[in-house]
């Protein structure tokens, strides 16, 4: 009976407890997923359904779709809007928003514009300008919040438009200014692939290392007497993760391969996540989002949390800016207008962080990122413009921000947070 | 040691004195010149009705706010506290009302939420391996540290967040109507805990309405009256009505005509 399992397995200190669910092993997983899922604890799990419909849907319209070059270019259009997305998680998780990493891209590709042919200064200064712009916006907001109180999507909102005028005064008199091509930042954006090779060794260093630092970590807990994870168990996690990567680049590699700056994006998601989930910065944010009060009160600098997030935003964001600066060769009074702000936000969203606060992760920028792209890639290639991109991308923000709610409230009701 | 005194001058073992303590909010003198004692290894119940203030002397102690005059000491030594860190670095913990735990968060992450172990790169087995060696000296029944405080119940929050003032290890424990939002179970669970925290030699300062624990846990008594000292009082010795004389200002109270008449209506 499942009783006496319990109790063989019950020398561990954490595992003690006979109200506990004592679920275990593969069957365990599924049982215990299938009962999150109806607690409202959704994880990925509308991000790959969505992704499934996606694909099923734009591959029967289009068989360009899911080809290894349009993966490709889906994935070097996504790292842009991801990593302004990413920014747009941060933000989220302490309960706040910013509504102007649209307007700070653009600003940011303009500055980088500027400096690099009209200024003729070398391209790494022009990407600090560019980067610094970003935090000092990040500061200022954080400062009119912190100080007085203002709610932090008036601020952005407001500083939105007085962004976008200052991209306008930055590129004026031409209004568009064109980078050159053999620039080092467009030569990112268009055209540096990672060799097959390297690809690879990427991959098995990412699978390589989830297994060394989960096997690190169930050793210590094995240590100290607590569950931990088989050796087993681990090791076949780390191979489907192995099987998964590999097989998209490989497949992926059959055309233009994986850009590096999807690549790059994908390294800030991974720096973001561990400063988010292993940090007691990350906790603090998560406190903040959670309870601003409790957090307080426990001595967390609350302040410092609100200003560390805004510059992490803002400056994603100009980091973001110029990630499109480089893949569209140009800085134009146009970059980052109109979509970009609703996209970032809705990829975050998509991708599972919260809008009220304390619920999300780093991943969720890349989840949902892919997911928007995916969609405005498969518009396109059905020769549909913007006016049903843009009604499409609006109708999936709502469905995510819905489910968010939803999600929510089921929360309560089962007692998770 | 030497016998309790009722106002706990006599004892050399002062955890906590404050002299002359006085808060005014505008026009509202919300505490006047109070005094207060607190001995290590003893629980002082803090009563008052509503309005005494008996709050805003938590919030000072807690550094949520400082006071306008008067000193404080600490295990004999002045000490300013403006912060909620600076109580914490004079070796003051604060259980509050509301608990003040983040729903989203787990146990551990609650308990250490502030004070991480190692904070570039979190040693969160060191932090698991700890809270199970806290939570068993409160014998506490929590059935997983790993699991958001959201499915706790009420008696487990409370003691998640006494766990959590121990972290710190602290003289002196401020604890807010721990029991307000209790069960009976549950009541019984938390007072066990105060006593234990009593045991391991911490001073506590327990703010409650319920005359059941004052009488249950307490050793001392200390009333405050419209933001002023209004007696002190040992536990064994102090009948009901003097202690709600002494909250109320009047022998001839709310209380006691309510008594007389219920007498009134079983004789009549």
């Amino acid at each position: 009976m499942s009783n006496d399992a319990l109790h063989l397995e019950s020398s561990n200190l954490d595992r003690q407890d006979e109200r506990l669910d004592s679920r275990s092993g593969i069957n365990g997983m599924i049982a215990g997923g299938i009962k999150s899922v109806k607690d409202g604890e959704l994880g990925v799990l509308p991000v790959i359904v969505g992704l499934i419909i996606i694909a099923v849907i734009f591959q029967s319209l289009n068989s360009v779709f899911l080809s290894p070059a349009n993966i490709s270019n889906l994935l070097m259009q996504s790292s842009a809007v991801g990593v302004i997305a990413l920014g747009i998680v941060c933000v989220l998780l302490v309960g706040e928003i910013d509504l102007s990493v649209g307007s700070v891209s653009g600003l940011s590709a303009a500055i980088f514009a500027v400096f690099l042919v009209n200024l003729g200064m070398p391209t790494i200064l022009g990407i600090v300008a560019a980067i610094a712009a970003g935090a000092i916006i990040g500061l200022i907001y954080s400062f009119i919040y912190n100080r007085f109180g203002v709610p932090s999507f008036v601020i952005t909102l407001a500083g939105l438009l007085v962004i976008f005028g200052l991209q306008i005064l930055v590129l004026k008199p031409a209004g568009t200014i064109n980078i050159p091509f053999e620039s080092p930042l467009v030569q990112f954006g268009q055209l540096l692939f990672v060799p097959q090779l390297v690809s690879y060794l990427i991959c098995a260093a990412l699978a390589g290392g989830y297994f060394v630092s989960r096997f690190m970590r169930s050793q210590k807990r094995k240590k100290n007497n607590l569950s931990h994870r088989s050796l087993k168990s681990i090791a076949l996690s780390a191979i489907l993760i192995f099987i998964l990567i590999a097989g998209i680049t490989a497949y992926v590699n059959q055309g233009r391969g994986i850009g590096w700056m999807f690549v790059t994006f994908l390294g800030l998601v991974l720096i973001v996540n561990h400063l988010l989930m292993r940090t007691s910065w990350g906790r603090s944010v998560y406190a903040v989002g959670g309870n601003e009060e409790a957090a307080r009160r426990t001595g967390i600098n609350v302040k410092r949390v609100y200003l560390s997030v805004f510059v992490a935003c803002s400056t994603l964001a100009a980091i973001g800016g110029l990630f499109a600066a480089g893949r569209l060769a140009s800085a134009a009074q146009s970059s980052g207008a109109a979509d970009t702000n609703l996209t970032a936000i809705a990829a975050a969203v998509i991708g599972g962080t919260s809008l009220f606060g304390g619920r999300g992760s780093a991943f969720s920028a890349l989840l949902g990122v892919i997911v928007i792209t995916a969609i405005s890639n498969g518009l396109i290639l059905l020769n549909l413009e913007s006016d049903v991109r843009y009604m499409v991308t609006g109708a999936v923000l709502l469905i995510a921000v819905t489910l968010d709610a939803v999600s929510r409230r089921a929360r309560t009701a089962h007692g998770r947070a | 040691m030497t016998s309790p005194t009722i106002d706990g001058t006599a004892e050399t073992a002062n955890v906590l004195r404050m002299r002359g303590v006085s808060k005014t909010f505008g026009a509202v003198a919300a505490l006047k010149n109070v005094d207060l004692d607190v001995n290590r290894g003893e629980v002082l119940a803090l009563v008052g009705d509503n309005g005494a203030g008996k709050s805003t002397l938590i919030k000072i102690l807690s550094g949520v706010f400082p006071s306008d005059s008067g000193t404080i000491y600490i295990d004999g030594k002045e000490r300013a506290i403006t912060s909620p860190a600076d109580a914490r670095s004079a070796g003051i913990a604060t259980v509050y009302q509301d608990l003040a735990l983040c729903d989203n968060l787990t146990v551990v992450n609650n308990l250490f939420l502030g004070q991480e172990i190692s904070p570039a790169n979190l040693d969160e087995t060191a932090m698991e391996v700890k809270s199970w060696e806290l939570l068993k000296q409160l014998s506490a029944k929590i059935p997983s540290v790993q699991v958001a405080i959201a499915s706790l119940s009420g008696g487990q929050r409370q003691t998640v967040a006494i766990a959590r003032s121990l972290l710190g290890e602290p003289s002196l424990i401020l604890l807010d109507e721990p029991t307000a939002a209790l069960g009976v179970a549950q009541t019984a669970e938390v007072l066990n805990l105060i006593e234990r925290l009593r045991d391991n030699g911490l001073a506590v300062i327990m703010i409650t309405h319920n005359m059941v624990d004052v009488r249950a846990v307490s050793d001392r008594i200390a009333v405050l009256r419209l933001g002023q000292n209004h007696g002190f009082f040992l536990t064994k010795d102090v009948s009901n009505s003097d202690l709600v004389a002494s909250i109320t200002g009047a022998t001839d109270n709310e209380v006691t005509r309510r008594e007389s008449r219920v007498h009134q209506d079983q004789e009549g």
